[in-house]
């Protein structure tokens, strides 16, 4: 865990547009859950939302954030939807149960969930449908926040609401004898999230930060779902990661590796409290790879610096989780925490094991240039490092690496 | 809703279950005869077919004459070797009915188009 990097999200954006986002997101998914209710039809409410969103965004800046902000996008999405719904038979029916907002239910929220993330659907779609319809996002914030075009983006929502609606993909809540898989694919969503925000291999400051999204999403789902370890497991994991992210970067704005950093700049008050969330977790003795994920974090996170690190703690945490989740890059973590357990002789024999694994991963060779130079192989450093260079697109990580190679010593 | 499901057979599949002895493969057959029963509810038809060895793939968009082939119409290693209507309320109660299929190892699920009468 000595090499994570990420881009800087959101730098340009003000504090107000912000403000409207989360407002939107708060009551997006309320107002959707509701909608697919009372239509019966997904594909409708996808649409109303979208409207009564891209609304919003125009229209309160100016004239600013009503005073119920959802009876304001209930009455938009409504006046929109009539005209839908005229077209249909039982109008009438519909119509009177569109005279007044719905209070959504929290199972509303829960289906609509698990309808997004069903596993029939392409992972890169149940990630936009969770976007549209359980934060709010247009559209176009997608797109920003994946690098990718605002045609891509619609044209895979369009695609996973015509297979919602013709392969019967049904919006409830799994039967318990499901629920566990089900739950996985939609943790693995907010999970990408986390990553794509944290990790982000771009630069995009403009983008939303989806990091935040990925929190939000996590604190509903486990409100919702409050005996699920793993839902809590992933929360405290995204939050442990939030708490430290403002020690990440020096003031010149340059990445600062977990081995530097000033760890009075973390929220420990934010550290704890999701510790002690984990710790809750963990009582049920279900472990998975979420909370120990979480409870690795949470090992450096509690560690006044970089030599008091419960380094043992860390390799018996990873080994559980290797046996739960077998990956090539989890053991390129766990065998940098064996560099402080069996030293970096032994820590770099078991990197070299995964070359054929992870030879396009920069993570590999970076940690493998970093071992190399602590066992005084310069030059074989040297090379590891350029190579690591060449494989990321990030900037930030570019330039440690750049200053890696420049002072030719191959340490971080 | 309608769905039909194509249970798709690997030629390890296959292997495997010609090396079985007599009566394995007689147990093998019997829970797929049983897992029909169990959801007989919800089936609306369907057939085992003979081996891919007897299809015969008929080409119409060669230009001119149809092309007549000997095999089915992709040659690979997974083929399809039977199918199964079903009648049930979604996707996922599919899903679940065939999560405890007994037979081949790939079922794909696909819904059926319902086509209006073109007179009524």
């Amino acid at each position: 865990m000595t090499f994570t990097v990420e881009g800087r999200a959101e730098a340009d954006r003000t504090a107000s547009e912000r403000e409207l986002e989360q407002i939107v997101r708060e009551h997006a998914g309320r107002l959707a859950a509701a909608l697919v209710r009372i239509t019966g039809d997904f594909a409708t409410a996808e649409d109303l939302v979208q409207d009564a969103v891209l609304a919003a965004l125009q229209r309160w800046p100016i004239e600013g954030v009503p005073n119920r902000p959802d009876a304001w996008l209930f009455t938009v999405a409504r006046n929109r939807g009539l005209d839908a719904l005229r077209r249909q038979s039982n109008y009438r029916a519909k119509l009177a149960e569109l005279q007044r907002p719905v209070p959504s239910a929290s199972d509303d929220r829960l289906r609509l969930i698990f309808t997004c993330c069903h596993p029939a659907l392409p992972r890169a779609a149940q990630i936009a449908l969770t976007l549209r319809l359980v934060c709010g996002l247009t559209t176009a914030q997608i797109a920003r926040a994946f690098l990718v075009s605002e045609t891509t983006v619609a044209q895979r929502i369009t695609r996973a609401k015509r297979k919602i609606t013709e392969a019967g993909i049904p919006y409830r809540v799994p039967d318990p004898n499901e629920l566990g898989a089900r739950l996985r694919q939609v943790l693995a969503v907010i999970y990408l999230l986390l990553n794509e925000g944290y990790l982000s291999t771009a630069e995009r400051g403009q983008s939303r930060d989806l990091v935040d999204d990925a929190e939000w999403l996590a604190t509903q789902l486990h409100d919702l779902m409050p005996a699920e370890p793993e839902v809590a497991g992933l929360l405290a994991l995204i939050r442990l990661h939030r708490a430290r992210a403002d020690a990440r970067f020096d003031p010149d704005g340059n990445l600062v590796l977990l081995e530097h950093q000033d760890r009075s700049n973390w929220d420990h008050d934010a550290i704890a409290a999701a510790s002690h969330l984990l710790q809750r977790a963990a009582k049920q003795h279900q472990p998975g790879p979420y909370q120990l994920q979480a409870a690795i974090v949470a090992c450096h996170a509690d560690a006044p610096d970089w030599s008091t690190t419960d380094w043992e703690q860390i390799v018996l945490l990873y080994d559980m989780l290797l046996h739960l989740a077998p990956s090539p890059l989890t053991r390129l973590h766990r065998s940098i925490a064996r560099r402080y357990t069996a030293g970096p002789e032994a820590a770099l024999a078991e990197v070299d094991a995964l070359a054929a694994a992870l030879d396009r991963s920069h993570i590999y060779h970076a940690t493998r240039a970093d071992l190399l130079a602590t066992v005084g192989r310069a030059d074989e450093a040297r090379t590891a490092n350029r190579r690591a260079l060449e494989l990321t697109a990030n900037p930030a990580e570019q330039a440690v690496l750049r200053r890696r190679i420049d002072w030719g010593d191959g340490a971080g | 809703m309608k769905y039909v499901l194509l249970f798709v057979e690997t030629e390890q599949f296959e292997k495997d279950f010609e090396a079985m002895s007599q009566p394995d493969r007689d147990r093998a057959i019997a829970l797929v005869y049983k897992w029909m029963a169990d959801h007989a509810d919800k089936i609306r038809g369907g057939s085992k077919l003979q081996p891919a060895a007897t299809a015969t793939t008929v080409r119409l968009d060669a230009g001119g004459e149809p092309v007549i082939t000997d095999g089915p119409f992709v040659e690979g290693k997974e083929v399809v070797s039977g199918y199964t209507e079903v009648e049930v309320d979604d996707l996922d109660q599919v899903l679940n009915m065939v999560s405890t299929w007994p037979g081949c190892p790939t079922v794909e699920i696909r819904p059926i188009m319902e086509i209006r009468p073109l007179v009524s």
